[in-house]
């Protein structure tokens, strides 16, 4: 079973981004950028499972500028056997991302799609969901275990509850959530070696998939700010200041 | 046209989130149906029937409804969809897990997580861990949205009662099955709708003290209890306490934060509480800056202090 993992490259999670002053965006001119952290998750899972011998082969894809050839390589340095890099500028919505996955998947005839469960910079927490629903898959979001039994998975999803079994039938599309796996670090004679593992390039327009946005983002706005508070000195002071001042308790 | 709301609910009983969904639905300004799918679910519809402002209340039930799985949710949704120009959930697991697929099978782009209706066609939602806000048209034939239930309040039971209106599901082919729910036991409030969260970071350092630590000043208050990533990464308590980012989003008038860094994840997740009280050994922690009363000191000794002096 080949399993294909899309993997986006995003501002890093320990930068403090910046709203633009003009309302057009967020700054990220010079920020270090990473991989979205549920996808090198995912592409863990991916490589564990083919060096159990659930998987054949693990490629990665990207949706993204050139540069997002780094993030590629670092799936490659993890394990993943090739890497596909959709090269498209700018915003690409989920939806974009999914028809591209689709054609892609479709035409690698994998078994698994391995998405991470949201990207930390758009939040949106889609891309997975509709691209199982195009490829008309089963799906299991926020997977926190995978288990394969012949030619079925069973995944332990976490919901508001506490956790859910489902039994999914292969083909399938299953989201990686935080606590699925701890993803390794890339050894440096595995990061020389990724260096030589094929990277192929594609354009959306080769896949016949308009990437033009579809929602129009008016601005982008500073979120409300916390007045400030105070430091108390004692545990009463802190339950009076709570009873009295701000009336909670 | 009018708006269809894919209700949260175990089939005995509606979820808060459904009644501050219908919170938001309201102010889009078109009349609003609520749709409840699942199996034995007279009794969330019911419970439907009575928000005021609901049109009427569409049960869809069966056994492959009986969990809420995505595939034949969304394959019922997509059916019903002609009557609607906007169809939301809230931004649970469940709506988080559905709606995307909808979005999808009806060809146009979800906005997830909306914090704010601007007019029916403009939202306000957060952005890179809420550390931004991002004002959205969606010009789409039909808009799906989730919604972030801790930004709106909830409808409220009235004494009118919305007629409930069975309707028979499409035939889908079966993709997943159902195999058991591992729910964590609580008889404390719920996380996402109480009104005061005590929450434990790493702190901790184990799960007997969690629970001897925070447990205790938790029943005192009332309160439901939560985590950070780092406390439940480390088992300290169930996934589903997490609070943040990637875990629920909360705003109850009381947060108290033990043990917790404040790192932007988490922040995410909380920084809308009304009064948030920060405990932690490292006066320059940055939960402080989001705090409006801060002790420095050790939860070991402030925590037992506060539930004996409450
Ligand atoms: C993709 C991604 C998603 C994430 N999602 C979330 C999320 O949803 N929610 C979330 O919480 N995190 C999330 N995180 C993790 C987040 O970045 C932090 O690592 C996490 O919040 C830290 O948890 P903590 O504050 O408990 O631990 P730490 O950062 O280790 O902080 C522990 C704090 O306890 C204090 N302390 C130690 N001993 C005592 C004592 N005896 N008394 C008082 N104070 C003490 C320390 O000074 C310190 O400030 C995410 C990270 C990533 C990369
Ligand atoms: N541009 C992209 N390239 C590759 N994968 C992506 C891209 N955008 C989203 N994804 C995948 O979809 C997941 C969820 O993203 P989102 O729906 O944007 O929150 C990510 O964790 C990735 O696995």
């Amino acid at each position: 079973m080949k399993i294909l993992v899309p993997v986006k490259r995003v501002v890093d999670h320990n930068v403090k981004i910046r709203v633009k002053t003009d309302g057009t965006g967020v700054d990220l001119a010079n920020a270090k950028m990473s991989m979205n952290p549920f996808d090198e998750i995912a592409v863990e899972q991916a490589v564990r499972m083919k060096e159990d011998g659930e998987a054949s082969e693990v490629v990665v894809v990207s949706v993204g500028p050139a540069q997002a050839q780094e993030v590629l390589r670092t799936a490659l340095a993890m394990g993943a056997d090739r890497a596909i890099l959709v090269v498209a500028e700018g915003r690409v919505e989920p939806l974009a991302v999914a028809k591209i996955l689709q054609r892609v998947a479709q035409a690698e005839e994998a078994g698994m799609i391995i998405v991470g469960k949201q990207a930390i910079d758009d939040d949106c927490n889609q891309t997975g969901q509709m691209l199982s629903a195009l490829l008309g898959w089963s799906q299991a979001t926020f997977a926190s275990k995978i288990e394969m039994s012949g030619g079925s998975a069973l995944v332990t999803r976490e919901i508001d509850g506490g956790l859910q079994q489902i039994e999914l039938t292969l083909p399938a599309v299953v989201t990686a959530d935080l606590r699925l796996n701890e993803p390794r670090y890339a050894s440096l004679p595995n990061i020389m070696k990724a260096k030589k593992k094929p990277l192929v390039q594609q354009t959306p327009n080769e896949l016949s998939v308009s990437v033009a946005p579809r929602l129009n983002v008016l601005r982008v706005e500073e979120p409300a700010a916390r007045a400030s508070g105070i430091k108390v000195g004692s545990v009463a002071e802190l339950l009076d200041k709570l009873k009295t001042e701000a009336a909670v308790i | 046209m009018a708006t269809l709301l894919f209700a949260d609910h175990d089939n005995a009983s509606l979820s808060e989130h459904s009644a501050r969904a219908l919170g938001a639905a309201l102010q889009i300004g078109a009349e609003v149906d609520i749709l409840i799918a699942g199996q034995g679910a007279a009794p969330a519809a019911e419970a439907a029937a009575a928000l005021v402002g609901v049109r009427r209340v569409l049960l869809a039930e069966g056994d492959a409804l009986a969990e809420r799985l995505a595939e034949p949710v969304a394959a019922l949704i997509v059916q019903l969809s002609g009557d609607y120009d906007t169809i939301l959930a809230p931004a649970t697991s469940s709506g988080k897990n559905v709606l995307p697929r909808v979005a999808a099978l009806l060809d146009v782009m979800q906005v997830s997580e909306v914090t704010e209706v601007v007019s029916p066609d403009t939202f306000k939602r957060p952005i890179y861990a809420g550390n931004a806000i991002e004002v959205v048209q969606s010009a789409e034939a039909v808009r799906v949205l989730t919604v972030r239930s801790a930004s709106f309040t909830p409808a409220a039971a009235g004494s009118a009662v919305a007629p409930i209106i069975a309707i028979k599901p499409p035939v889908a082919p079966v993709l997943s099955s159902f195999r058991q729910n591992l729910l964590s036991a609580n008889d404390r409030p719920d996380l996402s709708s109480a009104r005061i969260v005590v929450s434990g970071g790493r702190a901790l350092g184990s799960k007997e003290r969690f629970e001897a630590t925070i447990n205790p000043l938790a029943d005192k208050l009332g309160a439901a209890v939560g985590a950070s990533r780092a406390a439940v990464d480390a088992g300290y308590a169930a996934n589903d306490f997490q609070v943040g980012q990637t875990g629920k989003v909360v705003a109850p008038d009381l947060y108290i934060a033990c043990g917790i860094s404040g790192a932007i994840q988490h922040l995410a997740g909380m920084k809308d509480s009304r009064v948030i009280v920060a405990i932690n050994t490292d006066g320059e922690a940055p939960i402080f800056q989001v705090a409006d009363y801060g002790i420095v000191g050790d939860i070991f000794d402030i925590v037992p202090q506060m539930e004996r002096a409450l």
